[in-house]
């Protein structure tokens, strides 16, 4: 049996390798999972991993899978850091798209420059605003925000639901539940013709440098850190508990409206009852992927929307059901948080008896 | 009043399967470990006690089969969490992830197939007592477990031995571990009586609330039910208070739709969780009773100094 | 009953250029009558049993009846991803590609321009193109047949409907369930239930107890489980099977059910491909042509109410009764529909009002 050493100081070294070990584990699996199945590993594992990076236009989407994923992820991860557990994004990201949705319609006729900038600004207010309720119970009241957040998720998409079944239908489409185009001024232009590829990636990269300027050159930055390693000592510093509340409320609820926004101005390009399958939920998975670093969620990000777009040529060049495409997601993030281990802790054969390993 | 009863017992019905799994991730979090995978946990049990059924046409044979499926995904969970120390809250949502695949990978030839749902025991005696007969005494196997595990649970936390361990080792894993308690060994096993809870819970499903096998059948009742746990301040009686007010508040909705009371839809099922915030807030107000209940190691990684 | 073209002109309206196009109805140049592969997009998974269940029993027939490949991309949520989706089918070699749920509307018709030598075949959409047909089936037809079973069978007068989102189709089946029941008891009355979703089975079953509990002996369901029929089973009252015959979950208190069967229009429309004759259409199909199928009678149907039902899904067949031929009114008395007049498909098409009758409208 094996036996986990703790290291004097976390590897440098294997922060970097963990995840190619990972990778190199989940093929091995993915190898031995296909070939039971009786499919041709290289083909399958050619599908997941290369097949959608084929074309220009695959990397492209890429691109726009990871974008709300990347932006809520890092937004995530400071809260997280300083133990606030908002897991409401997917609400935040659904009033997001209805508020700042709900400017683009009002605005269909405008054709000026400021729409776009307007749209967006209110996306990300909305998903401010969801987000304030959840840090509101939690300073006024101190209500746990893990139920406030993930119980008013449920309410937003029913808002939403209840809007563009109503008010907002389109007024020539037939009562079916959307909501009319986005006029071209209230929708994010494409950066690379040719592809989906809109402005919404370069603010998701935006949001990553920011978030890491936040943590390495800000006062606030400093004290998520703190907060979030020891609560005493950040007491003892003078630091608000209830402000930090607030700020990674804040934050993280700008950051999933904004995300909201971007896609339904973006690949959607209007209000409709899904307007999201689960990023909010997803970008909890990221967040901590990344190891809450904004770079590693970048990465983190990529993967997981590689894995998706691996999962529909998996049933498209292979007949793979879906449900396979969830088995293998799930091996990969096993292995990939598994494999973590090895940054703090040395891996020896055991000596003697010890709780440490189950 | 002769509508009372049958809606009541509706109600039962929609609160069991959240019970256990709340029951289940209460006992994992008191013991310092968050299990977010609630839902692909519940999905398996479903899958597994449905194919036992089909196979063997046990319901005795299904009950179990849904606990071990429940259990045997929570192993992967300990293993990852426990064993390599990984975050749990991302561990757990991969388990959500692994769990509906896998569910619906196993389920493919279950599809379209029917059972009759389990068999109810009607109590001799005590079932014929009028309003309150049918109304406690005429149930399937897993409604009685609910109540009595909801007790049970009461108990082991409130009053026994090991509980008070189990407490420990949730509030101070490294003073538990000091005083010699096998901090990993227990919480491994407070995870697998998690994963087994969930695993009765999607039994239920599978078995009696809807007696078939459908592709991601759970619909989102893993989340309501480690809502409910945080609802609950870790408290297991509140967690049944939890379940059965938010099945009741749906059921509720339903009723006063055939009534007819001329608010949207989505407004009446927004219900349950607006009133569930609502009961929270009134219950959090005050601050040092929460605290004093909720695991203070709960999420964090545990290693013995060397 | 095939519809080319049905609400030209005021489609042409709402989608402009796109619908424009098709109006010259021609014909793509195409030489090659192989079909290779043909291409599915579900917004559920194949084990739903509902909507996706029954697309995908269609295309199993297709791959048996025409020996073509096919390939199928399943719980594509409709949004920014169903685009990707449609266009990966496209590129990887599928020659005509099925595009099975409403939200998929733009997407399909923005892959349809960038792909001139696919077909696409959108099911119950508005937009077409040269190369984008649509599709639906008139579910209502089936539902004014299990209406006049209802009528006849109902002991209490009231039948309860579990329903999922106020969409027009939804709205179209209650109100032609409605009008068929009280056809037969002019006393009828639907009670109906959203349970804000397609597919859960333990809400669907809970909302059909909820309507047995207040007296309601006859329920009928828009929803994709066939939990209400289990439900319907245990507390002995009749319920009608919802997109396929669901007699083994409800052996006795399956009335009937109405059946989607898409398998023929999917023959069809590949074998149209196959020898060239493929054309931008809009199928709007019901009973008469076999897209919408009426299951066999559970035992419990009589011999009498056979006979009238038979009559009348004959009579829908032929063209001889319309579900929506006046005289009826909407329960707010906005609406009115007088005797001798039917209601025209685009009124149909957007319903959005309820007749008389209807309880728990939105």
């Amino acid at each position: 049996m094996l036996q986990l050493v703790k290291r004097p100081q976390p590897s440098k070294a294997m922060t970097y390798l963990s995840p190619l070990l990972a990778l190199a584990i989940t093929l091995c699996a993915g190898v031995v999972m296909f070939q039971a199945m009786g499919v041709s590993p290289g083909r399958a594992l050619h599908a997941f991993f290369a097949a959608p990076l084929a074309s220009k236009y695959g990397w492209a989407e890429l691109g726009v899978k990871a974008t709300p994923l990347v932006l809520i992820g890092v937004a995530l991860s400071i809260g997280f850091r300083a133990g606030v557990w908002n897991i409401g994004a997917e609400g935040q990201l659904t009033f997001g798209a209805i508020c700042g949705g709900g400017i683009a319609l009002w605005l269909h006729r405008a054709e000026t420059g400021w729409v776009l900038p307007l749209v967006l600004l209110c996306g990300a207010l909305g998903g401010m605003a969801w987000a304030a309720i959840p840090a509101f119970l939690r300073t006024k009241f101190n209500t746990n925000e893990i139920l406030t957040s993930l119980m008013l998720t449920y309410v937003a998409i029913l808002v939403l639901s209840l809007l563009v079944h109503g008010p907002w239908r389109d007024p020539g489409g037939y009562n079916f539940p959307e909501s009319r185009d986005f006029s071209e001024s209230a929708t994010l232009p494409i950066i690379l013709a040719g592809t989906r590829l809109h402005l919404g990636w370069l603010l998701a990269l935006a949001m990553v440098g920011a978030t890491w300027a936040l943590l390495a050159r800000t006062l606030v930055g400093f004290q998520v850190k703190v907060i979030g390693q020891a609560p005493a000592a950040g007491r003892h510093a003078g630091f608000s508990l209830n402000r930090m509340v607030w700020f990674c409320f804040m934050f993280a609820g700008g950051a999933a409206g904004l995300a909201g926004i971007i896609e339904v101005s973006g690949p959607i390009g209007q209000l409709q009852p899904s307007i999201s399958p689960g990023y909010g939920f997803t970008a909890i998975i990221v967040a901590f992927l990344g190891r809450l670093h904004p770079l590693g969620v970048l990465f983190a990000g990529l993967l997981l929307a590689l894995s998706y777009l691996g999962g529909e040529a998996a049933q498209i060049l292979l007949g793979l059901p879906l449900a396979v495409t969830g088995v293998f997601q799930g091996m990969l993030l096993f292995f990939l948080l598994a494999c973590d281990v090895l940054i703090h802790y040395r891996i020896r054969p055991r000596r003697r008896m010890s709780s440490a390993a189950a | 009043m002769e509508i009372l009863i049958p809606a009541i017992l509706t109600v039962i019905t929609a609160a069991t399967p959240l019970l256990y799994a709340a029951l289940g991730e209460l006992v994992a979090e008191k013991s310092g470990v968050l299990n977010l995978g609630v839902e692909g946990m519940i999905l398996l049990g479903a899958v597994c006690g449905f194919a036992a059924v089909y196979l063997t046409g046990s319901a005795a044979a299904g009950i179990f089969a849904g606990l071990a499926g429940g259990m045997a995904l929570s192993v992967v969970f300990g293993v990852l969490v426990l064993g390599f120390q990984a975050s749990q809250v991302a561990t757990g949502l991969a388990l959500t992830i692994f769990g509906i695949g896998l569910s619906a990978l196993l389920g493919q030839e279950l599809v379209g197939v029917a059972y009759q749902g389990l068999p109810k025991i009607s109590l001799p005696l005590l079932s014929k007592i009028p309003a309150l007969g049918p109304l406690l005494f005429r149930h399937d196997f897993l409604v009685y477990g609910s109540f009595a595990m909801a007790f049970a649970v009461y108990w082991f936390l409130a009053r026994s031995r090991a509980g008070l361990v189990l407490r420990a080792v949730g509030d101070s894993h490294d003073a538990a571990h000091a005083m010699g308690y096998p901090v990993v060994r227990i919480r491994f096993a407070a995870v697998l009586f998690g994963g087994g809870m969930a695993g009765l819970a999607g039994a239920y499903l599978s078995l009696a609330y809807s007696p078939l096998w459908i592709e991601n059948m759970s619909a989102g009742r893993g989340w309501i039910a480690l809502a409910l746990v945080v609802f609950a301040t870790w408290r297991p009686w509140r967690v049944f208070i939890g379940a059965y007010l938010f099945g009741g508040i749906t059921i509720l909705q339903l009723h006063a739709q055939v009534l007819g009371v001329g608010v949207p839809a989505q407004v009446m099922s927004m219900l349950p969780y607006l009133a569930t915030i609502a009961v929270l807030v009134l219950i959090s107000r005050d601050r040092n009773k929460i605290k004093l209940n909720a695991p203070a190691c709960i999420g964090k990684p545990f290693h013995p100094a060397a | 009953m095939k519809h080319q073209n049905l609400f030209r002109a005021a489609a042409q309206a709402a989608v402009g250029a796109v619908v424009g196009l098709s109006l010259g109805l021609t014909a793509i140049s195409a030489s090659a009558a192989e079909v290779d592969n043909v291409g599915f997009v579900y917004v559920g998974p194949v084990g739903d049993h509902g909507w996706t269940y029954a697309h995908d029993v269609a295309r199993k027939k297709l791959e048996r009846e025409l020996g073509v490949k096919t390939t199928y991309v399943e719980n594509v949520p409709e949004g920014a991803d169903a685009e990707r989706v449609i266009r990966q089918l496209a590129a990887s070699g599928s020659d005509i590609i099925f595009t099975t749920s409403f939200g998929y509307m733009d997407p399909t018709l923005k892959i349809a321009k960038q792909f001139p030598d696919v077909r696409f075949e959108h099911a119950t959409g508005y937009k077409r193109a040269y190369n984008v047909s649509t599709y639906s089936a008139r579910f209502y037809e089936g539902r004014a047949v299990l209406g006049t079973i209802a009528g006849m069978m109902s002991k209490s007068g009231k039948a309860g409907y579990i329903a999922s989102f106020p969409i027009p189709e939804v709205v179209r089946g209650i109100n032609a369930f409605t009008l068929a029941m009280r056809k037969v008891n002019p006393n009828a009355e639907v009670r109906v239930i959203w349970v804000n979703s397609w597919f859960d089975p333990g809400k669907e079953g809970d909302a059909a107890k909820a309507l047995i509990d207040q007296g309601i002996d006859v329920i009928t369901q828009h929803t994709d489980s066939p939990a209400p029929l289990q439900v319907a089973q245990e507390r002995g009252v009749y319920a009608f099977g919802q997109a396929s015959d669901m007699r083994t979950f409800a052996p006795d208190a399956q009335l009937t059910a109405v059946v989607n069967n898409w398998g023929d229009y999917y023959v069809e429309r590949v074998k149209a491909l196959q020898n060239d004759s493929w054309r931008s259409q809009d199928t709007w199909d019901g009973i008469g042509p076999g897209m919408v199928r009426i299951a066999p009678y559970g035992d419990a149907v009589p011999a009498k109410v056979r006979a009238v039902a038979d009559v009348i899904a004959q009579n829908i067949a032929n063209g001889a009764v319309h579900p929506f031929a006046g005289p009826f009114k909407s329960g707010d008395g906005k609406h009115s529909v007088k005797r001798g007049e039917v209601l025209d498909d685009e009124t149909l098409l957007g319903m959005n009002w309820y007749v008389e009758g209807v309880q728990g409208g939105q």
